[in-house]
């Protein structure tokens, strides 16, 4: 059986002064192999949290997570990440970087760079290869993230908002690059964004989730993700349905943070 | 005083020469573009032109106050006297009318020994004296001594020059002034002038030929470079072994509960401690030789280092470990791929400051006890009164000093270039 599947997932975390904050409470989902899943929500909704869960940083006080058949208790080379930003390595090249993973498991020097070369052409970075991460532009790093990901093959790809820091116009050739990768690849990729916009776009499934405790609201599957396969994101935007659902969405998490707010100054 | 006004007055003419009239016409690059300064950092740099004429500053002050011959005789600070002068002192005794005598004094410099002139004793009671002083010092003049009626026979000096004089009080002569003292002597002082006595600050020249000739004939039994080279090996033996110890143990009290407990107290406590307040401990243990000197060092940088590796540790992001475990690292590999690299510019700016902690230190032991050394060697001598080691000793420890800087500055550069990029 492939894909990944999470199971009544709770995370409660013991604060030092007695009290407790439940970050998720009680989280099914069920994701199989190449879905592309979207998460929206408030800040403090748990979805960094699920995130990391996931990837095995952090182990969940109940519920289990099983990945192909067998359960997750720990981070593997199965469940890649990319990291907003930070998360490169400046003391190696871009190739270093993006060799990184086949490194760490001992590939034979061709096939690694074998890969490292078809990554690097993917993303567009062949003529940077040789340089410092930290010469590159901030879109660029995404990408060498992206490529360093890819490298390992892994099952899984986590996405804790790769494309919060871009500028508008790099952020978006960046959703088309997704896009292509994840057709290309067939991977199954958890995406987190703050963009509603970045969720429909790129979400085949999205799910917003409410805090408090951190649960899953509201489940969309939505059409944008195929379409934009192959087609300009802006022609996406323009479909009938694409502007009603970011209505509803926008509408739906900013009355969430209307009651955190509300919910503040009660307790004041 | 003379000298500050004198400094301040070559600062402020400096600017006013250097910006107002020869740079006014200086280039336009960005910065020379920008009309907020005051406050912009980045906008000030130093001025090429301050810095030289600072430097020259600094030895035309040397050579005007020591009367340098590398500077010409008109710029020289007014010296000592030198040469013969007279003064007349006037004597009275009981049943005698007062009788004037002429005192002749040679002011002769220091390392030039001279015989007081003879002088013809003159008539009356009083007879004429003379006297050979060295510049900067002062000469009791025993006037009464040759005189017919002397002081135990209750004669005194009641004027020099003609101008009455009491015991405690001064008149100013050619070439000095005569002080009475208590007991009723003249005390002749040569004028001194505004240059420093060579005793207490040689003039540039004198430290340089010093230098050579400490060069090709050593100090103590030593030659210079052995001297030098025993400071700068006890800096980096000790260093090394600090940094090796240090690096492991800081590593190790960033990746382990139990090691940070333990090693906290211990590391927190010492951190403060100066090194040179070890000294004395050092010395008792361990005696004067070389192992008293490298454990001292060991120490003093042992726990900059700790501290500079346990931070460089704490200092990485945890996304990249995050990164570096998902894309399949073991914790050997995170260790030596991502937690090494990433603590190493720490590590770099903890040895910088190690090896500044340990050459001072160095020389501070050495001024305490030592066979040879940089300490050693400026210690002896200003036992001996050499200022001019002395000086020479100063300017190549911190020659040396900036030195060392300067090197780790430039490993930095090569080795960690992605410093502070992170």
């Amino acid at each position: 059986m492939t894909g990944l599947s999470i199971k009544n997932l709770s995370m409660r975390f013991e604060l030092p002064n007695g009290d407790h904050v439940q970050a998720l409470q009680d989280v099914s989902l069920d994701l199989k192999a190449g879905e592309l899943l979207s998460v929206l929500g408030p800040s403090g909704c748990g979805k960094t949290t699920l995130l990391n869960i996931v990837a095995g940083f952090l182990a969940p006080t109940a519920g289990e997570l099983i990945l192909n058949g067998h359960k997750v208790t720990g981070p593997d080379a199965e469940r890649g990440m990319v990291f907003q930003q930070g998360a490169l390595f400046e003391w190696m090249s871009v190739r270093e970087n993006v060799g990184f993973g086949p490194s760490m498991k001992g590939t034979p020097k061709r096939d690694k760079d074998e890969t490292v070369n078809h990554l690097l052409d993917v993303v567009g970075l062949q003529d940077f290869k040789e340089k410092a991460v930290y010469e590159l532009s901030g879109g660029m790093q995404q990408r060498v993230a992206l490529a360093r990901c890819l490298a390992n093959d892994p099952d899984v790809i986590l996405m804790d908002e790769p494309l919060g820091a871009l500028d508008a116009l790099t952020r978006e050739k960046m959703q088309s690059l997704v896009l292509k990768l994840w057709k290309e690849t067939g991977k199954t990729i958890i995406l987190i964004t703050h963009s509603v916009e970045e969720a429909l776009l790129l979400g085949e499934r999205l799910i917003v989730m409410a805090p408090r405790p951190g649960r899953i609201h509201k489940e969309y599957r939505l059409p944008f993700a195929d379409l934009g396969v192959d087609a300009d994101l802006r022609e996406v935007k323009k479909h009938p349905e694409f502007g009603p659902r970011r209505e509803e969405i926008l509408n739906m998490i900013w009355d969430m943070e209307e009651e955190i707010m509300g919910g503040k100054e009660d307790a004041a | 005083m003379i000298p500050l006004l004198m400094y301040i007055v070559i600062f402020v003419a400096a600017f006013f020469i250097v910006t107002k009239v020869v740079q006014g016409a200086g280039l336009h690059d960005y910065t020379s573009l920008k009309t907020v300064t005051f406050g912009d950092e980045s906008a000030v740099r130093p001025n090429r032109a301050a810095g030289i004429i600072s430097i020259l500053t600094i030895f035309l002050m040397w050579g005007i106050f020591t009367g340098s011959s590398l500077l010409p005789g008109f710029l020289h600070a007014p010296g000592p006297f030198e040469g013969t002068t007279t003064f007349t002192y006037t004597a009275q005794a009981d049943g005698q009318s007062p009788d004037d005598a002429t005192v002749t004094v040679v002011v002769h410099p220091r390392e030039q020994a001279t015989e007081a002139p003879q002088v013809d004793p003159g008539d009356g009671f009083a007879k004429n004296d003379s006297a050979a002083i060295a510049q900067w010092r002062t000469g009791l003049i025993n006037v009464s001594r040759n005189d017919d009626i002397t002081k135990k026979d209750g004669a005194q000096v009641i004027a020099i020059n003609g101008q009455k004089i009491a015991p405690g009080e001064t008149v100013k002569v050619d070439g000095g002034t005569v002080t009475l003292s208590d007991k009723g002597t003249p005390n002749f002082e040569p004028t001194k002038g505004w240059q420093m006595e060579p005793l207490y600050l040689p003039a540039p020249e004198a430290v340089w030929t010093r230098s050579l000739e400490i060069v090709s004939s050593g100090f103590r039994n030593f030659t210079l470079l052995e001297h030098l080279g025993y400071s700068l090996f006890r800096v980096v033996l000790g260093f090394l072994l600090g940094a090796l110890v240090g690096i492991p143990l800081g590593y190790a009290m960033g990746l382990s509960d139990w090691f940070r407990g333990w090693f906290d107290p211990i590391v927190e406590f010492m951190r403060p401690v100066p090194p040179l307040a070890l000294i004395p401990l050092v010395i008792i243990w361990a005696g004067i030789g070389e192992a008293g000197k490298i454990i001292l060092l060991f120490l003093a940088a042992l726990w900059i280092m700790a501290i500079a590796a346990r931070s460089g540790v704490s200092g990485v992001k945890i996304s990249k470990v995050h990164a570096a475990y998902s894309l399949g690292a073991s914790k050997w590999q995170i260790m030596r791929h991502v937690i090494i690299p990433n603590s190493l510019p720490e590590i770099f700016t903890g040895a910088r400051v190690a090896m500044g902690v340990c050459w001072g230190t160095v020389v501070a032991a050495e001024l305490v006890a030592a066979e040879q050394g940089a300490g050693m060697m400026i210690m002896t001598a200003s036992k001996f009164q050499n200022t001019d080691i002395v000086i020479m000793g100063i300017i190549l420890i911190g020659v040396i000093g900036f030195g060392i800087d300067m090197l780790m500055r430039w490993a930095e550069r090569i080795l960690v270039p992605w410093k502070g990029k992170g």
